[in-house]
This record gives structure tokens, sequence and C-alpha cells, in this order.
């Protein structure tokens, strides 16, 4: 995903991570976009079901997305 | 039965339970608008009223901010534990969870789990203020049928709605028998199935307006304040505005401290009867005292100033931006206020490190801050480096003292750097390392909870350090003005005689030899030798242990204060200081510099143990801190002394 980009989270890879993740409200089906990215390239900062949220590129790389359905 | 309520204060980070806590019970506390400022448990007690008017003492406390009762850091075990354990003494009556209308879907999550643990839960619908079309009776009575629980509106901030949740927390609150997740399942796709019940349940009550992509302010100063340039532009500016200010605002108060505590002590000799308990009065527990207090504007300033920037959220930021280059060195990006807080003074910046989530990434935080040069280190080093480079030399348009000093600096930065990545690989970690996080929305700062933060740490600061240092005080005191029997009265007489034949003898620097101080100065001079210290400089060490610039305190007593003439400065007397065998001055280049290297690695500085033991709430890290501190110190100086000795 490139900065501004906006796509649906679909599933997870790291178990663990995941737990996390959804806690925070990066649920499958939530429409997430990459707002910021810091000076040097990591972390990002999302926004997700209406708040900014940041994380690592590694933590990000365990998010699993698909492309926003075409309207 | 206990006969006072027991209610319990839940919610997500930043949902502004802190705010609500302080409303609540007047006792107030920190809210900082930074993910996971509440570490310690606080509790308070208010007053509510039930239906009838009867007053119903309630007590409160204050859960650390979770996300959800699966813990993931020790905050959230904490909350977990107290909520979920019958036998705990803690486990409340009733929960308070507050949650941000503005974010509901989010916050939920913790609210549906809350609700299945079938204790009574009220929600405390917080910053219904800017809720928009949540704001309505129908929709907020929607949501507390679907839940099941009472859903109360409020504004911690504004302060509305208040009342309401007051009464509902006096009376009888029915635990909700709502399921929203099937049993036995496993965690993740408990996990979805819960957000799956919400969103039908969010989206039924609300329209989602996720696509909103209308810039707002914080959208437009994310920009600015996270670019690539600009960002750390920003960052720089802000520190040095800051620093700045706590050198040179902090600068008067101290001075006023300073000379406050210079006219007790005058006043105390004068009218105090003389005598020993006076001496211990004045030497010890004054002086003692006044090492304490003087930092006290220091650490008020650079409280207010991280208070400021953790309540507008800007913190949040910071570490945003610093994340990648810490986390090479086994930290987190919010281990940037601590050690940039360090270069003032490492008390206040270790108190500044509990805002970092992870055990082990605070711990390396806490161990390495007192490597950067703190303020205590520069009266010594600008003593030192005028003895070494006596004539100031220049090249060109640097001066030498400058650029001495300058690289002083450096090295504790860099030395603190390694030592992290040192300890990165030494120190076992607890739990995984996270930068999940918030970035808040910005606010402007509330003052109240900016006053109630600099109160809280200067009350911790003179309270649990202070103790320390005034019983060190008072030790080395002890040491220096006592003197196996018989010793000091040899000197007076030997003084009185002395005068006699107009060949007077420093009385109170011979004084100092003979003290117990002295004679621990002269047991270790064979220990210090190999760095090019005399036991002069072995008394100043172990003075200085206390803090460290005592070193320049001590050196005026042993090498002055026998000298009724005083025409000549400390600096004079050191550099005419020769050593009894060689004949060589005894501040060579090679002492010298070896000396000065000692200082900005040896973890001279009592406050900064004591605050290091509360922090880390045990002894052990202290003792380690100064031991790997005392290792590097006494390695490098000898690398240094034998270096430049030849």
């Amino acid at each position: 995903m490139k900065l501004g980009e906006k796509a649906i989270i679909d599933s997870f890879t790291d178990q663990e991570m995941s737990l996390k993740l959804l806690e925070m409200g990066c649920a499958p089906g939530e429409i997430v976009k990459i707002k910021h990215i810091a000076p040097l390239g990591d972390p990002i900062a999302i926004s997700v079901s209406g708040y900014l949220l940041s994380l690592r590129k590694k933590e990000a790389s365990t998010v699993l997305v698909k492309p926003l359905p075409e309207d | 039965m206990n006969p006072i309520l027991k209610i319990a204060l839940v919610g997500n980070p930043n949902s502004g339970k802190s705010t609500l806590f302080n409303v609540l019970t007047g006792l107030n506390q920190k809210t900082g608008n930074f993910p996971g400022v509440t570490v310690d448990k606080k509790t308070g007690t208010t007053k509510l009223s039930n239906e009838g008017g009867q007053t119903i003492p309630a007590f409160i406390i204050d859960l650390p901010g979770t996300y959800s009762l699966q813990p993931k850091s020790i905050d959230e075990e904490v909350a977990c534990e107290i909520l979920k354990n019958k036998n705990n003494p803690d486990y409340p009556d009733k929960i308070v969870v507050v949650v941000d209308a503005t974010n509901l879907k989010r916050h939920l999550f913790l609210v549906t789990q809350l609700i299945e643990l079938e204790l009574p839960v009220i929600i405390a619908l917080n910053m219904i203020d800017q809720a928009g079309s949540l704001n309505t009776k129908a929709k907020i009575d929607l949501l507390s049928e679907r839940l099941g629980i009472p859903v109360i509106p409020v504004s911690a901030r504004k302060q509305i709605g208040i009342d309401s949740l007051k009464k509902t927390m006096a009376s009888q609150v029915i635990p909700s028998s709502k399921k929203f997740v099937s049993p036995d399942t496993n965690p993740a796709a408990e996990s979805i199935e819960r957000y799956n019940s919400i969103s039908v349940l969010v989206n039924d009550i609300i329209q989602q307006n996720d696509n909103n992509d209308k810039p707002t302010i914080t959208q437009r100063l994310d920009k600015i304040l996270t670019h690539r340039i600009w960002g750390f532009v920003i960052f720089l500016v802000v520190l040095f505005f800051i620093f700045q200010s706590i050198f040179y605002i902090a600068s008067f108060p101290m001075k006023w401290i300073e000379e406050m505590f210079l006219h007790f002590s005058e006043w105390g000799r004068l009218y105090l009867p003389k005598g020993e308990l006076t001496e211990l009065l004045i030497n010890g527990v004054l002086a003692g005292l006044s090492g304490v207090v003087v930092f006290v504007p220091q650490i008020a300033l650079l409280f207010g100033f991280i208070g400021i920037l953790e309540d507008t959220g800007y913190m949040a930021r910071v570490s945003f931006i610093m994340d990648r280059v810490m986390r090479k060195f086994g930290l987190n990006g919010r281990s940037v206020i601590p050690l940039i807080s360090g270069v003032a003074c490492a008390v206040p910046a270790i108190m500044s490190a509990r805002t970092i989530s992870n055990w082990k990434e605070r711990l390396v935080t806490i161990l390495i801050t007192p490597l950067m040069s703190c303020s205590a280190r520069l009266p010594v080093y600008t003593l030192l480096i005028s003895l070494i480079f006596p004539n100031g030399k220049s090249m060109g348009f640097f001066n030498i003292e400058g650029l001495v000093l300058l690289s002083m600096y450096l090295i504790g930065f860099l030395a603190a750097l390694a030592a992290a990545l040192t300890m990165k690989f030494i120190i076992k970690n607890r739990e995984k390392s996270y930068f999940i996080m918030e970035l808040p929305v910005y606010r402007s700062p509330r003052w109240n909870n900016v006053l109630y933060t600099i109160y809280e740490k200067v009350k911790i600061f003179l309270l649990d350090a202070g103790k320390v240092i005034i019983a060190v005080s008072i030790i080395l005191w002890v040491l220096s003005s006592h003197a196996p029997s018989g010793k000091f009265e040899k000197i007076e007489k030997q003084h009185e005689q002395d005068l006699a034949t107009n060949h007077p003898t420093n009385v109170a620097a011979e004084k100092l030899k003979a003290s117990y101080a002295g004679i621990l100065g002269k047991a270790i001079e064979p220990a210090i030798a190999p760095l090019g210290f005399d036991w002069k400089i072995g008394i100043a060490l172990i003075t200085s242990f206390a803090a460290r610039e005592v070193f320049v305190g001590t050196m005026a007593t042993i090498y002055s204060v026998g000298d009724t003439k005083n025409t000549q400065s400390i600096r004079e007397k050191m550099m005419a200081e020769k050593n009894p065998v060689t004949g060589n001055p005894v501040y060579s280049k090679a002492t010298g510099l070896s000396l000065m290297i000692f200082f900005a690695f040896a973890m001279q500085c009592m406050s900064t143990l004591a605050v290091v033991k509360r922090e880390t709430k045990s002894w052990k890290w202290p003792v380690v801190q100064f031991v790997y501190m005392g290792c590097m110190a006494y390695g490098a100086s000898f690398i240094v002394y034998t270096l430049f000795k030849i």
C-alpha cells in the first residue's frame, strides 16, 4: 500500500499480533488508509475506524488487505 | 459485605478516564493525552446521592487504561486481574466504563467484554458534545437497550452529565445478561465475532461515515509535524526552546533557593548554640536539603513542558518520528524524551520514562539515561577543562574549551547508545515490543492537569528522593567532620604552635585529611592510582557520590578553606598542586582527562539512584546501574590515563 491509498482489512497472518490489532479497531472489513509515513520510512500512521493509529511496518505486514470494491 | 461501595473506572487509554476520575473525586492526578499514562493504581473517594437523596460514600479505583480484557502489557494485566478475580481486595461492586463517543466501535470492544463478566456495568459516554449525530436521547436509549446497561452521556472536560452519572452509580444496576460471542472459540476468532456483533449494533444506531476525507485540523497539523524534514526541524526547535527555558528560567529560582539556604545557615550559625547538633543541622541536614530543593525548579519546568506536550498530543508524534532510530538500540520512540531530558537532570528524566509501556524498553531507558551529561557535570567539566587547557588556545573560530565540552556531551550520548545496544542483548524481554499506538487528536492542554502533573512529580521527588539525599548528606558530613579520637585535637594544637611561628598550616584541609572521609580517601588511593587520582581526588569522589557538583565544593574545602588571605582561586591552587614524589603537576592532561571521563560515566548521584529504585520498585536495578556505570568509568579512565600519561 502507498501513502494515501485505501484498502479493506481481509485477514491476519500473526495470531498474537492480530489480537492486539483487533482490540485497537483493526477488524476485517474495516477500511484503512495510510495517512502518514514517519520521516525515516517507519513507522506508519493509518486511519482506521475513525482515528489515527501508528504501527511499525513489521506489524502492518501481518495484516492482509484487499482493494476497495469499485463503486 | 463491605459497607463502602467499590467502583472501578475502566476504559481505553485516552478515553478521558483520568479526567473523569479527577472530576468525580476531586483528588486530581495526571491525565495525559498520551496512551497509557496511568501506570500506578489511583484511588479516590466520592460522595454519591441516590434517588432518595441519601448520601452514599464510594471508593473509586482508576484502573490502568486497557483496550481489552486480553492483557498485552503489565498495565493491562493489573486491570484484568482486579476485574476477573473475585478474591482481589479491589474487586469492584460496579464498573463505570468510559467510552469515547466519537469512536464508539472501538470502545465497545472492551464494553462487551466487561458486560460478559456479569458485573453491573455503567457506560459513561464521554465527549458527548463532540459526538455529532449520536447525541440524541433516542439513540442513546437505543444503545442502552441493545447493551442492556445504563448509558449516561457525559463530558468530563466540560463537566456535563456528572450529576446524572453519580446518581446512576448510587442506584441499583442489574448486570446485563447479553452475550456477544459464542463460547469456546479461539481468541482471534472470538475477537472477530465480537467485532461483527458490535458492527451490527453500531450500524443500527449511527450511520458510518468513515469515508469522510475532509482534512481536520489534526490532519493538517500532522502533515507538517510528521513531515520528512519539518518534523525533525520543529522537534529540534521545540527541544531547543524547552532547554533554553529550563536552564534560563530555572537559574533564577535556583539562585534564590541557594541564597535562602545560605541565609538559613548563617542565621543558624549566629543564633543557635555552638555544638555538634548545630553543626549536624547546618552542614548535614541543611546542606542536604538545599541540594534537594535546588532541583525543584528544573523538575517543575521540565514536567510542565512534558505535561503540555503530552496533553496536546504532540508527544505521540515525537515518538512516531523517532521510533525507527531508537529501535535500532533496543529502545522505543518514547525513549527520546527521557534521554533528552537527561541533559538537564536524570531525576525528572527517569521519572518521565513511565510513558514507555514495554518493561524492557523502559528499563533500558532508565539504566542509560544517567550517561547523558546532566547539568551537575557542567561545573566539574568547566573546572577541569580550565585546568588542562589553561591558555584557552583557539583554533580559528573554535576555542578548544568549547570543543572539549562538546565532546564530553557527545561521549555521554554515544556511551548511552552503546550501553543500550549491549543491554538489548542481555536483559530478557518480558513482553513483545509493540509500537501499535493511538495518535490522539490534537487538543489544547488542560492547564489543571498540567499543574497537577508538576505538583505530583515535585512531591514524589521531594518525599522519596529527598529522604535518601538527606540521609547520605548526613553520613558524608559525619564522615568528613569526625576522626578517630584525638586526631583533630592534635591538628588544632599543631595549628596553634604554627600560628606562633607564623607558618600556619591549613587546619580545615588537615582535618579533612585526618577525618574518616580522609581515611577512606587514603584507603581507596591504591585503587584509583591507576587512573591518575590521588587521595584528595579520592575524597572528592566519595563526597561527590551524593551529587556530582559536590566535587567542586570538596576541592574548594580541601585546597582553600584554611587560606585566610584567599588570594588564589581553586583553579590556581589545583594547578599549582605538585605530586610529592615526582614533582610534576597533579592535574596533568592525563589526570584531568581521566577524571572528566570518570565523571562522564560514573553513577555519582544519590538522587538518581533513589529515583531508579522508586521507578523500578527494587534495589536490584539501581545496584546494577551503579556497578555497570562504575566499571565503565573505571575502565575508560584507566585507558585514557594510560594513553595520555606518556
